[in-house]
C-alpha cells in the first residue's frame, strides 16, 4: 500500500510550469529518490507535499486519505536551506517545533531527551543554536525533522555540510527509522548516495516526471550490453567483428554485445583462443550516467 | 487555535525574557525618575539661595515693613552709604542694598542700588524687589487712607464657561481646566499610539523578516498555516508591547512620586519658594491653576469611556499598522532599503495622522476632528487624542466600527501578501508585484 500517490499534479506560476502533470506512488516503507537537476521542481513538488501550496491540478493521496492540513502532523520535512532560530536554546526549539507537530509536552520532551542522547549531545540542552556549528545545527534540525515519529519524512539534501563520520551516523539513523516503517523521500543529485541508499525512484525534469523505478529495474533497463573483462596475457585480433571492444587498461577491455548475440558468445569465441580470463561482468550504467543522459535527450528534444 | 497559542507563546516568552527587553523596561522609568530627580535637584539648589543683606533704607519705608526673614536674611544699618559700601563684605554680608529716601509717594516706580561680589540669581533679586514693592505698596495706601478691603473689592475677575454644560446638571463643569487637561491627556495619548505603531510595528517586520532570511519559515509553514503564524507573531508581540506599557504605566509614577517625596526641592516650603521665584508667570493663572481643581478635574472626567475606548483604539491601530509592517516584512529579503521604500506610504500615513493631532486640539468638535476621527487609517492616532473632550457617542461607535472591518480586512490583505512573500526569494519587492501575490491562489 501506498503512503503517497500523486497523480497529475499540476503547478503552474506565472511565468512558467513548475510542476506538469506528475504521477507516481510511494510505497510504505521504502525510501525514495526523488531526484532531477536544479530547477526541476523538485522543491514545488515537496512544497505540495508538505501542503505549503496547494496544486492547481491532480491528487495528492496521503496514506489513503486526499492530502490535507492535518497531515504534515505526520510528515517530517528538512528543507534544503536550513532554519533554526538562532537565539533560541537547542531544548527550547525542539520542544516549540515538537509541539507544533502535535506532541503534549511531556511526550516532547520525553523523546527529545531520548533522541539528544542517541545522537551523543545530552548536553546541549542550554546551548544557543548560534553557539554550534553549522553541521552540529544540521544535527538539531534532522532531530527537529523527526522528533514527532512522522510516517513520511522528506530529506532535502540532508548531507550537505556533514563530515563523513555525521554523514554516516544521519544515514544509519535513516536506515533505522526505515526498519522501523518510516517512508522516507529522499531529495537530491547526488547520484551515488541514491545508488546506496535508494530502492526506488523518480526523476523529475522540467516539472515532468520522465523516469521512474526501481533502481535495479532502471538500470536493468539502461544497460547496453557492455561486459568488463580482465585477462592475463597476449589478446588475439578477433574481436572487431561481431564485438565492439576497447582498450579500458592495461590488461582490461569493454566489448559491446552486438543484438543477436549473447555474453555466451563472446565467451566461447576467447576460450577457444585460450585466453586466461581473470574476471567477466556485465557493466550497468550508475544512475549518474543514467541521469545525464536522460537530462540531455530532453534538452535537445 | 492551539498552535496560535504556541507561536503566540515563543513570540511573547522569546522577546520578554531578553535581557536587553528587561534592562529597557526596567530602565526607562529608572532613567525618567533619575532625569527629574537631576532636574528638580538642579533647580532646588538654584533656588536655595541664602543671602545675608544689608540694608541702608533711607526713606525708611521697608524698613517699617518690618520684612519677614528666611532664605534671604535682611538687616538693616543707619550708617553712612560709602562706609557700609567698604565694610559690608568683612561684616558678612553678600550684599547691601541702599534704597534712597523718598519725597513723593506718588509716582510708579522707584529705583534703589545694590552691590554685591557675586552676581545675584534673576529670581532672587525678583524675590527682593518683589518685597520692597510691596512694602511701598502699604506706604501708600496709608498715605491715601484708603481700606484694604475697598482695594480687595476692586480686583475683579471674568470667567466664561460652558453654557450647555452648566445648563445640564448631570455634566460636570467644563471650564478652561478641563480644556487643558484634555488637550495634554488627547497629545499624549495620540504620541502613545505614534510611537506604538512604530516601535512594535518595526519589531513585528524584523521578526518576519528574520524567520524569512534564516529560512525557519519553510519549516514553519509546512507545519501551521501561514495565516495562524502571522497572527502569532502579531498578537506575540503585541503583548510584549502591553506588558512593558502596563510596567511603565505603574512604575513611573510611583518612581516619580519616591523621587519629588526624598528630594532636596520636592517638599513643600521650597515648592513655595520657587513659586515665589517665579514672578514671571502671570498671577492670574496661578489663581486659576489650584492643584486641588486640577485634582477634581481630572478625577471627574468620563474615565469610564475613555480608558476602554482608547485600550480599543490602541488595538485597532497596532493590529492595522502591524499586520501592514508584517507584509513589508514578508516581501523583502536582506535589503533594508527595499523595506524602507515600501515602509513610505505606511510612515506617511502615520505622520498626516500625527500631525492632524496640533489642529484637531485646537479644535476637537470641528469637522476636520470629526473626519480625522472616523477615518479608520487616522483614528487609532486622533480619536484617542478627542476623547477627552467628550465627542458625540455616535462618532465614536461609528469609529470603532469601521475600525474593527479595516482591522480585518487589513489582517486578511497582510496574510495574502505574507503567505507568497515569506516564500519568495531574490525577486525584487515591487507594489506591482506585491499586488499579483494578493491573487495567487493558496
Amino acid at each position: 500500500m501506498p503512503i503517497l500517490e500523486l497523480d497529475g499534479v499540476t503547478k503552474a506560476y506565472k511565468d512558467q510550469v513548475a510542476v506538469d502533470h506528475v504521477t507516481f506512488d510511494i510505497q510504505k516503507g521504502s525510501i525514495f529518490g526523488l531526484l532531477g537537476p536544479n530547477g526541476a521542481g523538485k522543491t514545488s513538488l515537496i512544497r505540495i507535499i508538505t501542503t505549503i501550496t496547494g496544486a492547481d491540478d491532480g491528487k495528492v493521496i496521503f496514506d489513503g486519505e486526499p492530502l490535507s492540513s492535518h497531515h504534515p502532523e505526520q510528515i517530517g520535512y528538512l528543507p534544503e536551506e536550513r532554519g533554526l532560530y538562532k537565539k533560541m536554546k537547542v531544548g527550547e526549539q525542539l520542544l516549540y517545533f515538537a509541539q507544533l507537530k502535535g506532541l503534549s509536552r511531556p511526550d516532547a520532551l520525553k523523546r527529545i531527551k531520548g533522541l539528544l542522547g542517541r545522537f551523543e549531545i545530552g548536553d546541549w540542552w542550554d546551548k544557543k543554536i548560534e553557539e554550534l556549528s553549522k553541521g552540529m545545527q544540521q544535527k538539531i534540525q534532522f532531530i527537529a525533522t523527526i522528533v514527532h515519529e512522522p510516517k513520511l519524512i522528506i530529506l532535502d539534501e540532508p548531507f550537505t555540510g556533514l563530515d563523513p563520520i555525521n554523514t554516516n551516523l544521519i544515514k544509519s539513523e535513516i536506515r533505522k527509522l526505515n526498519q522501523n516503517g518510516t517512508s522516507i523521500i529522499f531529495s537530491t543529485h547526488r547520484m551515488e548516495q541514491v545508488e546506496e541508499i535508494c530502492e526506488d525512484i523518480v526523476l523529475i525534469n522540467k516539472g515532468k516526471n520522465v523516469l521512474e523505478g526501481r533502481v535495479a529495474d532502471i538500470k536493468e533497463k539502461f544497460k547496453e550490453n557492455v561486459f568488463h573483462l580482465e585477462y592475463e596475457g597476449q589478446l588475439p585480433d578477433i574481436l572487431n567483428g561481431d564485438f565492439h571492444a576497447e582498450r579500458f587498461g592495461e590488461q582490461a577491455l569493454r566489448v559491446r554485445i552486438e543484438e543477436g548475440k549473447n555474453a555466451n558468445d563472446l565467451l566461447s569465441v576467447l576460450i577457444k583462443h585460450d585466453l586466461a580470463i581473470k574476471s567477466f561482468r556485465e557493466v550497468l550504467p550508475s544512475l549518474n550516467e543514467i541521469f545525464i543522459k536522460q537530462v540531455e535527450t530532453i534538452e535537445h528534444a | 487555535m492551539h498552535k496560535f497559542w504556541l507561536i503566540f507563546k515563543r513570540e511573547y516568552l522569546s522577546r520578554v525574557k531578553k535581557k536587553s527587553f528587561i534592562l529597557v523596561t526596567l530602565l526607562t522609568p529608572v532613567a525618567i525618575a533619575a532625569f527629574s530627580a537631576v532636574v528638580g535637584f538642579i533647580t532646588a539648589m538654584g533656588s536655595q539661595v541664602e543671602l545675608e543683606i544689608l540694608v541702608r533704607d533711607e526713606s525708611g519705608i521697608f524698613e517699617q515693613s518690618a520684612p519677614e526673614n528666611g532664605r534671604i536674611n535682611y538687616t538693616f544699618s543707619q550708617k553712612d552709604v560709602e562706609d557700609l559700601k567698604r565694610t559690608y563684605q568683612e561684616d558678612g554680608y553678600n550684599m547691601l542694598l541702599v534704597i534712597p529716601p523718598v519725597d513723593e509717594l506718588d509716582q510708579r516706580t522707584f529705583n534703589g542700588m545694590y552691590y554685591s561680589p557675586d552676581k545675584p540669581s534673576l529670581s532672587a533679586l525678583e524675590s527682593i524687589e518683589g518685597k520692597i514693592a510691596r512694602a511701598f505698596r502699604e506706604a501708600k495706601i496709608r498715605q491715601y487712607a484708603l481700606d484694604e478691603k475697598v482695594l480687595e473689592g476692586l480686583r475683579t475677575d471674568f470667567d466664561l464657561e460652558n453654557g450647555e454644560i452648566r445648563d445640564n446638571p448631570t455634566e460636570k463643569k467644563a471650564g478652561k481646566l478641563n480644556i487643558i487637561i484634555g488637550t495634554v491627556l488627547g497629545g499624549l495619548m495620540g504620541f502613545l499610539m505614534y510611537m506604538v505603531i512604530f516601535i512594535y510595528g518595526g519589531m513585528v517586520m524584523r521578526s518576519v523578516m528574520e524567520e524569512k532570511v534564516n529560512r525557519i519559515v519553510e519549516i514553519m509553514i509546512s507545519t501551521v498555516r501561514p495565516f495562524q503564524l502571522m497572527l502569532g507573531k502579531i498578537f506575540g508581540v503585541g503583548a510584549v508591547g502591553l506588558t512593558q506599557l502596563a510596567i511603565w504605566l505603574v512604575l513611573i509614577p510611583v518612581l516619580l512620586t519616591v523621587v519629588t517625596l526624598f528630594l532636596p526641592g520636592g517638599d513643600p516650603q521650597s515648592m513655595a519658594q520657587m513659586a515665589e521665584g517665579m514672578q514671571q508667570v502671570p498671577t492670574e493663572d496661578l489663581d486659576d491653576f489650584n492643584v486641588n481643581a486640577f485634582i477634581r478635574e481630572f478625577f471627574g472626567m468620563n474615565w469610564g469611556l475613555i480608558l476602554p475606548v482608547f485600550v480599543l483604539f490602541f488595538f485597532g491601530g497596532y493590529l492595522i499598522y502591524s499586520s501592514m509592517f508584517a507584509a513589508i516584512g514578508s516581501s523583502i529579503s536582506e535589503d533594508m532599503g527595499e523595506g524602507q521604500q515600501l515602509m513610505l506610504p505606511i510612515v506617511m500615513i502615520v505622520l498626516v495622522a500625527f500631525y492632524m493631532l496640533f489642529p484637531v486640539l485646537e479644535n476637537p468638535n470641528g469637522s476636520l476632528a470629526a473626519f480625522a476621527s472616523i477615518f479608520p487609517l487616522f483614528s487609532p492616532i486622533v480619536m484617542p487624542a478627542r476623547l477627552a473632550f467628550d465627542p458625540p457617542i455616535w462618532q465614536v461607535f461609528l469609529s470603532l466600527v469601521l475600525l474593527a472591518g479595516t482591522v480585518v480586512f487589513f489582517i486578511w490583505l497582510s496574510g495574502r501578501i505574507y503567505r507568497i512573500g515569506i516564500l519568495m526569494y531574490g525577486k525584487k519587492a515591487s507594489f506591482k508585484e506585491i499586488g499579483k501575490w494578493l491573487f495567487y491562489k493558496g
